[in-house]
């Protein structure tokens, strides 16, 4: 379902980063950079009030003709952004947010693993196979 | 060379590499070197191993063919070997390794002590290994060498059936070579080190090194699970445990953990990877339970053994009582080579797995709880989603879907019960109210399951026991709706409010009851009779009264036996009344005798006899007091026609009470005309033609009752569709705004 996924620390690096059609995967990195500044955009506005009422979940960021791009960014300005195909017309909103929740959690979990250094990349392969079961969830 | 002249293998097997050693050591010590030699000397002392190491390798491989040969005799040899193999190993360097590269797959715990047992501190553990033989291991090392060579030997052949048995143990076995370990050959986890595991077994283990040098571990013995923890390896791991957090039952901070583990040089993505599969409760801590599990799986890296994807299940977090219970019986560190401490950790493991089960289902609950969600069309997690479920209900005493099952059920159960003790009659309007009142579970789950399938809202298939929360409701909705009776759309709109009030419709129904016991044989067609209007029929449906009255006027009994036929069938009290009607309207100089009978015959109280048209004046006129007392508090338009839905019945009663009133004015007015008409009524039984008539009058009156109750049937059903329509939208609505409240 999802056709890339990444992770992107609060420096707007990627902590990981990944596509299921290896070939053209420069391509979904492109979009998942361009989609930093819609982020950012979305961030800025819904960031005036308290960070506690804003919303993890920014929702499709922007479409494009084949893809979908959905944003999700947590308290510690760690961003995932998601890239779905836009064929797959059965992937709800709901669905999409219930992706994000498991990518959230599974980066905690990666989190706690004090042999992980924040700021590394994410090398953890239960995050890996978390991230393959999203990616071939319905496909 | 002699002894093993014979190369039964053509390679050394541990034990074999053992039995050199012993050899070599009988040998250094002067006595002649014979097979059984080494048992004899029960304290061997410990092989010198300062000649040259190829020496000494063919003096071991000399031993260790003989030693093929003699199998039986390895008993006390067995013990000291490995200690021996791996003390050797100490002071012998690699070129050990290379002529035993075939045997090296028995030898895993040499490597690794070597490097960090110094020589000086060999002999100690070599003495603690002679030691051991004269512990006796008597069984085991016979047991062991036996199959253990066989399948060594099949195993390089790469061809055998018990080669099977070993290859598979060969994931993960964990060896605990962890630290100086006295490997007991015939464990079979020692064939299962591939020759894959020699290399690792070189790599130093500076954190066991340090602390347990003089530790001796025994490798697991598990033959169906290669990753139980040996009651020695969860000793140690526990005195390991204990150096950082001195409190067993208290957590290891990750900081804590990272740095022990970071001892043992393995590659920090390893080590991630072993604290992710250990640290179960994902809590960035590590009980004693998640230690274990992680230092089993270094271990485990450490002789080679890749890392699971998932935690094994003997790896898994135990509870902490069996623990406590298994390390009571773990034997001590050094010392312990009885065979029983191999079978314990099999035994102790089963019981473990079971409840690492529960473990990891918990967990995965709980994981399903939080990712509520995502589960929602899995089945699986029924229980939870009600649960989830359950706090959205305004009624915090429906919280658990079993609750909610049962006691709206119990509700029902006892309402029906009721009212089957009230009413003779079974409601077959109502036949959702029937149904909790069978109260079987199967019942709910059809009723839910038919829901269901009526609910077309994707991803709530977990509302199997939600769905019967609705049929509760629904019943409770027309149960309520008929307890009004007013107004049954009031009710129908918000399903939640009828379900808080389970007990409210449960007294309201017990009052009802009550007053439906009073009416026994009353047919309420309806659901439950209109609060209101059951005064009157509790009083007019003493129709024992009747007969109580005619006893009491007993005068000139003019025996309505036609009467009586009449008073047979009436029922209710509307049939009644529009008999009574027809009769009034039929028989307008009839006595009132007979309207009167026709009231107390709401109760199909029979009295084959009614005496006289005085007693029957009587009645009546105690009826129309009756009534009018009832019909004061019920006071319905009547000209309602009895298709009014709940209140129909009601109504009915009040028509029928209005219609008695006017007719009780009418008696009180024209007495004499009751009176006539009352006497017309016991005029007609007088005469036989008029029995047939009142029988017939009575067949009349039966099936003006029968229809209005099937009038009555088909408009409650059709709000009981209405209502589960509502129902049926209502979830959906719920469904669909459900996802949103969760984020």
């Amino acid at each position: 379902m999802a056709v890339c996924v990444a992770v992107i620390a609060k420096e707007n690096y990627p902590l990981y980063i990944r596509s299921t059609p290896t070939e053209n995967e420069l391509k979904f990195h492109y979009m998942v950079h361009t989609s930093l500044d819609v982020v950012d955009e979305k961030v800025s506005a819904m960031g005036k009030a308290l960070v506690d009422q804003r919303e993890l979940y920014l929702g499709l960021l922007y479409p494009t003709e084949d893809y979908k791009v959905y944003g999700y960014v947590t308290n510690s300005k760690v961003k995932f952004v998601m890239v779905v195909d836009s064929s797959n017309t059965a992937l709800r909103d709901n669905e999409i947010r219930s992706m994000f929740r498991k990518l959230h959690n599974s980066y905690t979990d990666v989190m706690c693993n004090p042999f992980y250094n924040p700021g590394d990349r994410i090398q953890s392969r239960a995050f890996d196979t978390m991230v393959t079961s999203m990616m071939i969830q319905v496909c | 060379m002699e002894l093993c002249g014979a190369k039964r293998l053509g390679y050394f097997g541990r034990s074999q590499f053992y039995i050199a050693l012993k050899l070599v050591a009988v040998a250094q010590s002067g006595f002649p070197l014979r097979v059984e030699s080494i048992n004899t000397v029960k304290d061997l002392p410990l092989p010198r191993f300062v000649a040259s190491k190829n020496e000494q390798e063919s003096r071991h491989a000399a031993s260790y063919s003989s030693d093929s040969e003699n199998q039986g005799s390895y008993s006390g040899v067995i013990p000291p070997p490995p200690g021996r193999g791996q003390v050797k190993k100490g002071s012998i360097s690699h070129d050990t390794v290379q002529p035993r590269t075939s045997a090296d797959p028995q030898e895993p715990a040499s490597p690794v002590v070597s490097p960090q047992q110094s020589p000086p501190t060999s002999p100690h553990t070599w003495r603690k290994h002679n030691r051991h033989p004269s512990g006796g291991n008597s069984e085991r090392p016979l047991a062991g060498p036996g199959p253990f060579w066989s399948p060594f030997g099949e195993a390089q052949s790469g061809s055998s059936a018990g080669d099977a048995v070993w290859s598979g143990h060969s994931p993960p076995p964990p060896q605990e070579n962890w630290v100086s370990f006295a490997d007991t050959p015939p464990t079979s986890t020692l064939l299962t080190m591939h020759p894959a595991s020699v290399q690792d077994q070189t790599t130093v283990r500076t954190v066991a090194s340090a602390t347990t040098a003089n530790e001796i571990r025994r490798q697991s013995s598990s033959y169906d699970d290669p990753w139980k923890i040996t009651d020695e390896q969860r000793q140690y791991y526990v005195n390991q445990f204990k150096t950082i957090q001195p409190d067993l039952n208290g957590f290891i901070p990750g900081s804590a953990a990272k740095e022990f583990f970071t001892k043992s040089k393995l590659p920090i993505l390893e080590l991630s990877h072993i604290w992710e599969l250990s640290d179960f409760d994902k809590d960035g801590a590590l009980t004693l339970d998640e230690f274990c599990a992680a230092f089993h799986l270094v271990v485990a890296r450490k002789n080679g053994y890749d890392l699971p994807e998932k935690l094994p299940e003997s790896l898994m977090p135990k509870l902490i009582d069996l623990e406590d219970s298994a390390d009571v019986g773990d034997q001590p560190g050094e010392v312990g080579y009885s065979g029983s401490p191999a079978e314990a950790p099999p035994s102790k493991s089963p019981s473990m797995p079971s409840l690492n089960q529960t473990w990891p289902e918990l967990n995965q609950s709980s994981e399903q709880w939080e990712t509520f969600s995502e589960r929602s069309s899995s089945s699986q997690t029924l229980t939870q989603f009600d649960s989830n479920i359950a706090p959205a209900d305004p009624d915090t005493a429906i919280v658990h879907p079993v609750p909610i099952r049962m006691t709206p059920s119990k509700i029902h159960m006892q309402e029906m019960e009721l009212k089957r003790t009230g009413s003779d009659h079974t409601n077959p309007t109502s036949p959702l109210l029937v149904k909790p009142s069978d109260l079987s579970e199967e019942n709910k789950i059809n009723s839910s399951v038919k829901f269901a399938s009526a609910n077309t809202v994707d991803g709530y298939s977990s509302s199997d026991s939600f769905t019967s929360d609705p049929e509760q409701i629904g019943s409770n909705i027309t149960r309520q709706r008929s307890h009004s009776g007013t107004s049954p759309d009031n009710t129908a709109p918000p399903p939640p409010p009828p379900r808080p009030q389970p007990s409210h419709s449960r007294s309201s129904s017990l009052d009802m009851n009550r007053t439906f016991t009073v009416t026994t044989g009353q047919q309420q067609a309806g659901v439950v009779a209109h609060p209101p209007a059951v005064p009157p029929r509790p009083q007019p449906s003493q129709a024992p009264g009747p007969a109580v009255h005619r006893p009491v006027d007993a005068d000139g009994l003019v025996t309505h036996t036609s009467t009586s036929p009449q008073q047979i069938p009436e029922q209710p009290n509307f049939a009644d009344f529009s008999q009574f009607e027809v009769f009034a309207a039929s028989n307008v100089n009839e006595e009132q005798d007979d309207e009167a009978e026709k009231h107390p015959e709401v109760l199909s109280v029979e009295k084959a006899s009614d005496p006289a048209g005085s007693l029957r004046v009587a009645k009546t006129d105690s009826k129309i007091e009756e009534k009018t007392a009832a019909s004061a508090p019920a006071n319905v338009s009547k000209g309602t026609t009895p298709l009014a839905p709940p209140p129909k019945p009601v109504r009915r009663r009040l028509k029928s009470e209005d219609e008695l009133r006017p007719e009780v004015d009418e008696h009180t007015q024209k007495t004499g005309v009751l009176a006539a008409v009352l006497a017309s009524q016991p005029s007609i039984p007088r005469s036989v033609g008029k029995d047939k008539k009142a029988i017939q009058a009575s067949i009349r009156r039966n099936k003006e009752t029968n229809t209005v109750l099937a009038r009555l049937n088909s408009e409650l059903q059709q709000q009981l569709k209405d209502v589960l329509e509502e129902r049926i939208s209502l979830e959906v609505q719920l469904e669909q705004l459900r996802p949103f409240s969760h984020l």
